[in-house]
């Protein structure tokens, strides 16, 4: 078993729409949505829930006003500054470190767990696919990509297929090292620009760190050609493996509001070339790596 | 980012700091005591329980601070160090660079959850950058939930507005969040991001678009924050929040 992860540093390079293109090729996967804070792979894949679970993650302090002295330990303690002057704690800003609750002189702070958000298994077209939803400006967004990702390798073993292909959430943050444990290789999705380098530079050696191997993908490569072939001669220098370019086409946004993917979606015969070379070269350069 | 170092010779192992610290940054074992920074949320907890002063403040460089100012403008960014997972107290150290008076734009993060908050908490207004598709609707969804949330007025700027189909105009129109933008797709716009240029330098149009952006901005603030306004100090900050895909 294998376990792709693609990712982009920046958003809308087109990560989601690739994973779908990937899925409708191989068809002997999961699917794993590990964008936990924006999933959008649903959107592609039309999934009927199988399974819905609460996620529940690090802990919350509520002041009960029947207790409080309001002696004002906490104001001083807090350095969230999560609690205001009439003693009451504005969850957002509560980082649940339990200072407030493990020190109150009177005892007037319950630290309850908190309900951080939903994980789905599902069935799709394109196979099982195991997704999330964090609640709305939830935390422990990393602990909900760790756990989406063992279940969908559950999945696969217990379903005897090869790979797991996951769409990895985007930035450099908790959520993005959460998505590299254990992987097999990282795909990343950049497009031909200043930022687009930039954030390909800083994902690349994100992803070193974790000794994974890096396969860089330029998508909308023809926007700006001398950024794509500068993407291109940074991964020769650096050893990353360049997979190729994809040129812009406004198919992949029509797909996407039809809720295809992109294979689905037309007969595209270039684009559906480059795409099937591709993985096939992907597969390959995987599968030698990690024999299994 | 502070974070506890053990003096090992006062530490009596009690396992005090151990058992307050919720994010597993401290180890006691019978005689010896460790820490891990980097799961450190430098909520000082420890350094307030220990009983034989035995922690010593360190500071950890989770990543670096940079400003400078092109004309009159002042410009402040963050970079996390590679391979370090907590945002959000480099974001709060960037936004305290921003000072008071004058206006003040952040550029949000993506997604819904604790660095995003960490950029828009105590601003006075949130624009909403999206696109007409199937992910740019659902994506705005959820930015849209968190913003009111926090209770902050919000706008919606709609890029590349001619791709995809009405789905976004019609939820905007349903739920009563104004439009103050459409930016039609443009190739030339592509090129001119792609190598780093500055598109109300380069494209003339996009000098008159990002006027009556501000324009309406200010209209919609004098509504709702006239006080402010009129006492001079103007608009303390303004934030910007990007949905995934804009």
């Amino acid at each position: 078993m294998h376990e792709l992860v693609v990712l982009s540093g920046k958003g809308g390079t087109g990560k989601t729409s690739l994973v779908g293109a990937l899925a409708a090729l191989e068809r002997n996967q999961v699917l794993c949505d590990a964008d936990v804070d924006a999933a959008d792979l649903h959107l592609l894949l039309e999934p009927t829930i199988l399974e819905r679970h609460d996620f529940y993650a690090g802990h919350r302090a509520v002041i009960r006003e029947d207790r409080c002295l309001k002696c004002g330990d906490c104001l001083n303690w807090c350095r969230f500054q999560a609690i205001a002057e009439d003693f009451r704690v504005n969850p957002l800003l509560c980082e649940g470190c339990g200072v407030c609750w493990s020190l109150c002189p009177a005892d007037a702070v319950d630290f309850p767990e908190n309900l951080c958000g939903e994980w789905f298994f599902s069935e799709t077209r394109l196979g099982p696919l195991v997704h999330a939803c964090l609640g709305v400006a939830a935390e422990n967004s990393g602990k909900l990509v760790a756990l989406v990702r063992q279940e969908a390798r559950r999945v696969a073993e217990n379903q005897g297929r090869e790979w797991i292909i996951t769409d990895g959430p985007p930035g450099l943050g908790c959520p993005v090292i959460a998505s590299l444990g254990d992987a097999s290789a990282v795909l990343i999705v950049t497009e031909p620009s200043v930022s687009g380098q930039h954030d390909l530079e800083r994902i690349a050696a994100l992803v070193d760190h974790f000794r994974l191997p890096s396969f860089v993908l330029v998508n909308k490569a023809d926007l700006h050609w001398p950024s794509a072939r500068a993407i291109r001669r940074f991964c020769d220098l650096k050893g990353y493996n360049f997979l190729g370019y994809l040129p812009f086409t406004p198919s992949f946004t029509q797909a996407q509001v039809e809720g295809k993917t992109i294979l689905e979606y037309d007969n595209n015969e270039q684009i559906k070339s480059v795409l099937v070379g591709l993985w096939e070269k992907l597969r390959q350069e995987i599968q030698k790596q990690n024999p299994s | 980012m502070e974070v506890p170092e053990i003096d090992s010779a006062r530490c009596t192992f009690c396992g005090k700091c151990q058992e307050i610290c919720q994010f597993n940054a401290i180890a006691v074992l019978p005689n010896a005591a460790l820490t891990f920074p980097e799961l450190c949320h430098s909520c000082g907890g420890c350094f307030l329980v220990c009983p034989e002063l035995a922690l010593i403040s360190k500071q950890r460089r989770i990543g670096t601070v940079e400003s400078g100012a092109r004309g009159p403008v002042r410009f402040t960014h963050g970079q996390l160090r590679v391979g370090e997972a907590l945002a959000r107290p480099l974001i709060r150290r960037v936004r305290q660079e921003a000072g008071e008076g004058g206006l003040t734009i952040i550029d949000a993060p993506p997604g819904t959850s604790c660095p995003v908050l960490a950029a828009v908490l105590g601003s006075d207004m949130v624009i909403l950058v999206t696109e007409p598709t199937a992910f740019g609707l659902n994506d705005l969804k959820l930015a849209v939930a968190a913003v009111r949330e926090l209770r902050l007025p919000l706008g919606l700027v709609i890029n590349r507005s001619d791709v995809g189909d009405r789905r976004v105009h019609d939820y905007a129109a349903r739920e009563n969040l104004p439009i103050f933008l459409e930016i039609p797709f443009d190739r030339e716009v592509a090129e001119v991001y792609a190598r780093g240029g500055l598109l109300v330098e380069e494209l003339p149009e996009w000098r008159r678009m990002m006027r009556s952006l501000w324009e309406r901005i200010q209209e919609e603030l004098s509504g709702t924050r006239s006080e402010k306004l009129v006492a001079g100090r103007g608009i303390s900050t303004s934030a910007t929040l990007r949905t995934k895909h804009a």
